[in-house]
């Protein structure tokens, strides 16, 4: 640790997180819950001191607390909302020192050493974060101590600071369940008349970590600052959006290019060094009467040169209705990809990136996925022996294998007329009246019993190359199984 | 014998090809040319080309296929991937016949781009503004099964003329001989 600094740790609690959350949002009187599906019934989930006060409690079924409470208002919990409350609210906590980390689901731990003096010792800081956290409508328990366990123990059993190196005494007279331990460890504990974790501290430790295990010691060192514990501060998130605004509005396509590459320059500095490319771009423009349009612009593969970049978003922009003039322009990455960092080489790659910046074009007017490549497939059904995947999220493969000579078009079959397992002499297809000059086959291609397709529910094939005498080449094939003729192909 | 003056067709001009041989023709200017190829097609269309198939002309991988939901955005797309100079070969497949503007305009972004535009149309649906039109066929022939009867029937810049075609796999390479008697 810091020399001759001592360690200390403030723990936040709230305990009403959720339904604080959404009373700020619309302030309610009276009693108020927050339900959520868990257990197969609809319980409460978060609930207000009124509803509190008036005997509900957490996890009781809601139409229970209903019988109690006619009046009772409530709303469906949003669990995912609240984790993002709360990492605000870890950002804003930033204020008072910058390790802090996330406890549970509702509460933050602070490493506040060296930094409480700066607010005017710890009392003070810690009613500056009661008041603050007060006005902003969120019920809060805070417990400052030398460790992160005791903190956690004071925030959520006795308010209150624990002077340093006076963790023991102040937890004393605290129960057992302040150690961050489970719940029916707690209760076994107190079966065996260990109710405190005075009663716990002074008791012998082999039979304790005999019965218990390894856990309960550990955490009882934690909080006594026998054992380390991290705290781990959470990075923030890497935000990808930048944003331009004007003094004066602007409406040529010029000025709005000349805009938007510097803030392709900035956009691009920050993905360069998390190493990452842009896949989809939104550009929002801002108008001065305060109507917006936004282009988006999605890219065959994830770049970060603001340059090429650019250059596919002319076209877009140009389409804009500036109006009176813009005045604010936002561009935000909304999908990026990892690219790391390459090795250029002498060997050029320019053709590989204009035929992308061509499908990236392309892809705005048609859609990304119009724009396809074939990719080989291991089968010998002709229909699947090759895959057709969007050109923008696969690589090319050259894993092809020539097996026998196939039709350069594939079509639905077509059924002709014809009998017999040799193929008709003279047939008509698409009206044409043909006669077989040659034929070469059969060439038997079973159905995939693994796969149930539709197509090949008529059994085996029997394939045939026939060459008429008019000239065109036709590959027909013969169902053995369910006797009828059909044409699929042609050659070259 | 080997008579290849007009074949590859002019580079930097839109071409049209119409028949029963057009994909052969198609793909043979691709091998021709280097890679990669742009084939724009309508989504709806049920006849596709089969990559096994075309194996022995050009590698699948060169081959980017682009599904578009009419005409017009074919038009468009050819002409933007024509401009582009990003592929050597751009082939659209056509339904309706295209006027002397779009024609016009695909000609000038082929010029632009220095790409080479090829237009399969059906048959006596040409634009007058395509530098070359041909009309491909396969032939029936006892000994040979690739040989076609390839007709020049449009030249802006030329001589009409009938070649038999033959595509040697083994050596990737394109046989035009005129056909006896003629």
């Amino acid at each position: 640790m810091l020399d001759g600094m001592q360690r200390r740790v403030v723990s936040l609690w709230f305990p009403r997180l959720a339904s604080d959350r959404v009373l700020r949002q619309r302030p309610i009187d009276g009693p108020f819950v927050l339900t959520l599906k868990q257990r197969n019934a609809n319980r409460i989930y978060c609930l207000n001191t009124d509803a509190a006060r008036q005997g509900l409690r957490l996890g009781m079924p809601y139409a229970d607390a209903r019988a109690f409470c006619p009046d009772l208002q409530s709303h469906k919990a949003k669990p995912e909302q609240d984790q993002r409350f709360l990492s605000m609210l870890r950002r804003w906590a930033t204020r008072y020192c910058p390790w802090v980390g996330q406890e549970d689901n509702d509460g933050l731990v602070m490493d506040i050493t060296g930094a409480a003096h700066l607010f005017g010792g710890e009392e003070a800081m810690l009613n500056d974060m009661r008041t603050r956290l007060l006005r902003a409508g969120l019920s809060v328990q805070v417990g400052c101590a030398d460790t992160r366990g005791a903190a956690w123990a004071l925030a959520h059993y006795a308010e209150g600071i624990a002077p340093n190196g006076a963790a023991l005494t102040a937890l004393k007279s605290l129960p057992v369940a302040a150690l961050r331990i489970e719940d029916s460890m707690s209760v076994a504990l107190q079966r065996l008349g260990l109710r405190h974790i005075g009663d716990l501290a002074q008791a012998p430790r082999a039979p304790l970590s005999r019965r218990f295990g390894p856990d309960l010691l550990l955490r009882l060192d934690q909080a006594l600052e026998a054992q380390p514990e991290a705290i781990t501060p959470q990075a923030e998130p890497p935000h990808y959006a930048v944003r331009l605004t004007l003094p004066d509005p602007i409406g040529l396509v010029t000025d709005v290019m000349a805009g938007a590459e510097r803030l392709l320059v900035q956009l691009c500095k920050k993905l360069k060094m998390q190493e990452m490319g842009v896949r989809k771009l939104c550009m929002t423009l801002r108008r001065v009467d305060q109507g917006y349009q936004q282009v988006e612009l999605r890219l065959a593969r994830a770049l970060r040169d603001p340059q090429r970049i650019l250059s596919l978003f002319e076209r877009r922009l140009a389409e804009v209705d500036a109006g009176f003039g813009i005045d604010q322009l936002r561009l935000e990455a909304t999908q990026v990809e990892s690219v790391p960092v390459q090795q250029i080489c002498h060997v050029t790659d320019g053709d590989k990136n204009s035929l992308e910046d061509l499908i990236s074009r392309l892809g705005t007017r048609v859609g990304l996925e119009n724009i396809q490549r074939f990719l080989p497939a291991e089968s010998h059904i002709p229909e699947r022996s090759f895959i057709i995947a969007a050109a923008a999220y696969s690589e090319p493969s050259d894993a092809w294998i020539r097996a026998n000579l196939r039709p350069i078009t594939l079509f639905p079959p077509e059924p002709i007329a014809g009998s017999g397992a040799r193929p008709p002499e003279r047939f008509r297809w698409r009206r044409i009246p043909l006669t077989t000059g040659r034929a070469t086959g059969p060439e038997r291609i079973a159905p995939e019993w693994w796969l149930d397709d539709e197509n090949w529910r008529s059994g085996l094939r029997d394939y045939w190359q026939v060459e008429t005498t008019q000239g065109r080449r036709l590959w027909l094939f013969y169902t053995p199984q369910n006797p009828g003729w059909f044409v699929q192909g042609e050659f070259a | 014998m080997q008579d290849l003056a007009f074949f590859p067709p002019t580079k930097a001009r839109t071409h049209e090809v119409c028949g029963a041989g057009a994909y052969m023709f198609a793909f043979t200017l691709a091998a021709q040319l280097a890679d990669p190829v742009i084939w724009v097609r309508e989504g709806w269309d049920t006849r596709q080309v089969n990559p096994t198939g075309f194996l022995d002309f050009i590698s699948p991988s060169a081959l980017t296929i682009c599904n578009t939901e009419d005409q017009t955005e074919t038009l468009a797309v050819a002409e933007e991937a024509l401009r582009s100079g990003a592929v050597s070969l751009v082939v659209l497949q056509l339904n309706k016949p295209i006027g002397l503007t779009e024609g016009r305009r695909l000609q000038l972004a082929a010029r632009d781009g220095q790409t080479t535009g090829l237009a399969i149309i059906p048959e006596g649906m040409g634009s007058n503004a395509a530098e070359t039109r041909w009309r491909c066929a396969p032939v029936f022939d006892p000994k040979d099964s690739t040989l076609q009867m390839w007709e020049l029937i449009k030249n802006k810049s030329g001589t009409l003329g009938v070649w038999h075609a033959r595509w040697d796999a083994a050596s990737r390479r394109l046989f035009m001989v005129s056909p006896a008697g003629k």
